[in-house]
């Protein structure tokens, strides 16, 4: 049983020199047999995991990471969570999200700081503004908050904005979701990991698949770096590498796998108090607290594995943050990284099962996976647990390709997100 | 970011270039008999493959011609570079 977290241990621990904090998870050896196994332990991953304990009684279960947990895109994003997208499966699925966000730290007794300080995205163009208003209509009928800005409130909501009408690409107004916001990643994963280890769930860390055992056309188990381990219903969330368990499946997708960046600047006192997206200069900027800078930059146009990705993206990126927020033009970038997304072409996720038995998917996130954690790992467990997907995920199937019925969320989510 | 060599103006920076994905992929001869799998693979279904990959690459701010290259997508080098039309080189599988 694990300990509680409170102000109460908190002090406890304090007096203690905090050397005696309980173990958060375990590190164990594989068991032989699961009765299911996700493969991927990012926050999506983790989040499957645990729902699958919670809400659909499966003790058996193992997470197998080939890293650390949370040390890839989990840990690379720019933890942006909003749910105002414009289709009705997509207002579904991530409102779905949003709402399980707002409980999270009550539900996993884990500070993931989740800040609802409000997204606010950037119309710089008329059919920006076209848009961007029948997007705010769009949420409005699906119940997700939504309000259009003109330039002087956009102004008064984020005074740093350079909204003078003589750059080139003016601010001609904005959306705003307030219940948007971000969270804190990293604890995201951590907290997904103590909750889903305390119902028995088994972390395997440094622990890579390299290989499906198939039975025709159903699944056996998996070869592991830490040998063979039996299994029927194995769970994919391996992100930007979905398509190397795929192929190791004798299965295709629809992604490619492109590196996306960001960057953080040096702390400096709070300046942002919000997130502020657009899409047509593309530059997102948001402050962590730590006083960072969290700027997101965009994916290369190529197909690459590397988690680096092109000089020549951030530059772009930089410039588009200058011209809107002039204030930053002495700020020193820190740190820069990148995380391998798997993109699919109508830039909607895939939460499906597959034509082999007990082999399912969750991938194609793309640039924008953070904020549906919680909703991803919930709908994803129920549809592992039922062999069925639920109504919410339904849409997000992997036949979508073949009968045509896509979820084109290009103008709500082309730009990284 | 890489220095890619076009096989018309020489060895140029990547960002010169635009990517135009999987190379090889054949378009339908009877587009009107495909089944809706067959437009699927097609259209949608990509290899996407981590290590050894042929792409097409369009010199896009340079001579505007679309050209072959093969990429080990691991580690972003380019192992070769080959015309549209020609046979892909036999020695990368």
């Amino acid at each position: 049983m694990k300990n509680k977290y409170s102000v109460f241990s908190l002090i406890k621990n304090a007096l203690s020199q905090h050397e005696n904090w309980q173990q958060a998870w375990g590190n164990p050896e594989p068991k032989k047999e699961y009765e299911a196994i996700i493969v991927g332990g990012g926050g999506h991953g983790l989040a499957t995991a645990y729902y699958l304990a919670k809400k659909h009684n499966l003790k058996n279960i193992a997470v197998l990471e080939k890293g650390w947990i949370g040390g890839g895109n989990t840990g690379r994003n720019t933890t942006i969570i909003r749910s105002n997208y414009l289709w009705d499966a997509s207002a579904g699925l991530y409102d779905h999200a949003l709402k399980l966000w707002e409980n999270l730290s009550q539900e996993l007794n884990y500070n993931v700081m989740f800040s609802q300080r409000g997204v606010m995205n950037l119309a710089h163009n008329l059919q920006d503004v076209r848009d961007l208003k029948r997007r705010t209509h769009a949420n409005r009928l699906n119940g997700i908050d939504a309000v259009w800005l003109n330039t002087e409130e956009v102004k008064k909501f984020c005074p740093i904005i350079n909204t003078s009408p003589d750059i080139r690409y003016p601010v001609l107004g904005g959306t705003l979701q307030r219940r948007a916001g971000t969270a804190r990643h990293d604890a995201v994963a951590w907290g997904y990991a103590r909750g889903a280890n305390e119902m028995g769930v088994d972390i395997i860390q440094n622990c890579e698949v390299k290989g499906i055992k198939r039975n025709g056309d159903r699944v056996e188990g998996l070869e592991t770096t830490k040998g063979f381990i039996k299994t029927n219903k194995i769970g994919v969330v391996a992100a930007g590498h979905s398509s190397v368990i795929a192929n190791m499946a004798g299965l295709k997708l629809p992604l490619e796998s492109k590196p996306l960046q960001a960057l953080v600047s040096e702390p400096v006192k709070p300046i942002i108090d919000t997130v502020v997206m657009s899409n047509a200069v593309h530059a997102y900027v948001s402050q962590s607290d730590k006083g960072e800078l969290v700027i997101g930059a965009g994916t290369d146009s190529y197909v690459s594995y590397t988690q680096r990705g092109s000089h020549n993206i951030v530059e772009e990126t930089l410039k588009a943050i200058l011209e809107l927020y002039p204030i930053f033009s002495r700020m020193k970038m820190l740190r820069q990284w990148g995380g391998i997304v798997d993109i699919c072409p109508d830039a909607s996720p895939i939460i499906s099962k597959t034509n082999i038995k007990g082999l399912y998917f969750n991938c194609g996130w793309g640039t924008g996976g953070f904020k549906a954690t919680p909703g991803s790992g919930d709908l994803f467990a129920h549809t592992i647990a039922n062999d069925e997907p639920h109504k919410l995920n339904a849409a997000f199937n992997l036949n979508r390709f073949v009968s045509g019925d896509l979820v084109d969320e290009h103008g709500a989510a082309a730009v990284a997100h | 970011m890489f220095l890619i060599n076009c096989p018309f103006c020489g060895e140029r920076d990547q960002s010169e270039f635009s990517s135009g994905g999987e190379a090889h992929i054949v378009r339908p001869k009877q587009p009107t008999e495909l089944s809706d799998d067959e437009w699927a693979e097609y259209l949608f279904m990509r290899k996407n493959i981590k290590g050894i990959q042929f792409e097409r690459w369009n010199h896009i701010h340079g001579c505007r011609k679309w050209f072959n290259v093969v990429r080990d997508t691991s580690n972003d080098k380019i192992l070769s570079v080959y015309k549209m039309g020609e046979k892909p080189p036999v020695n990368y599988k």
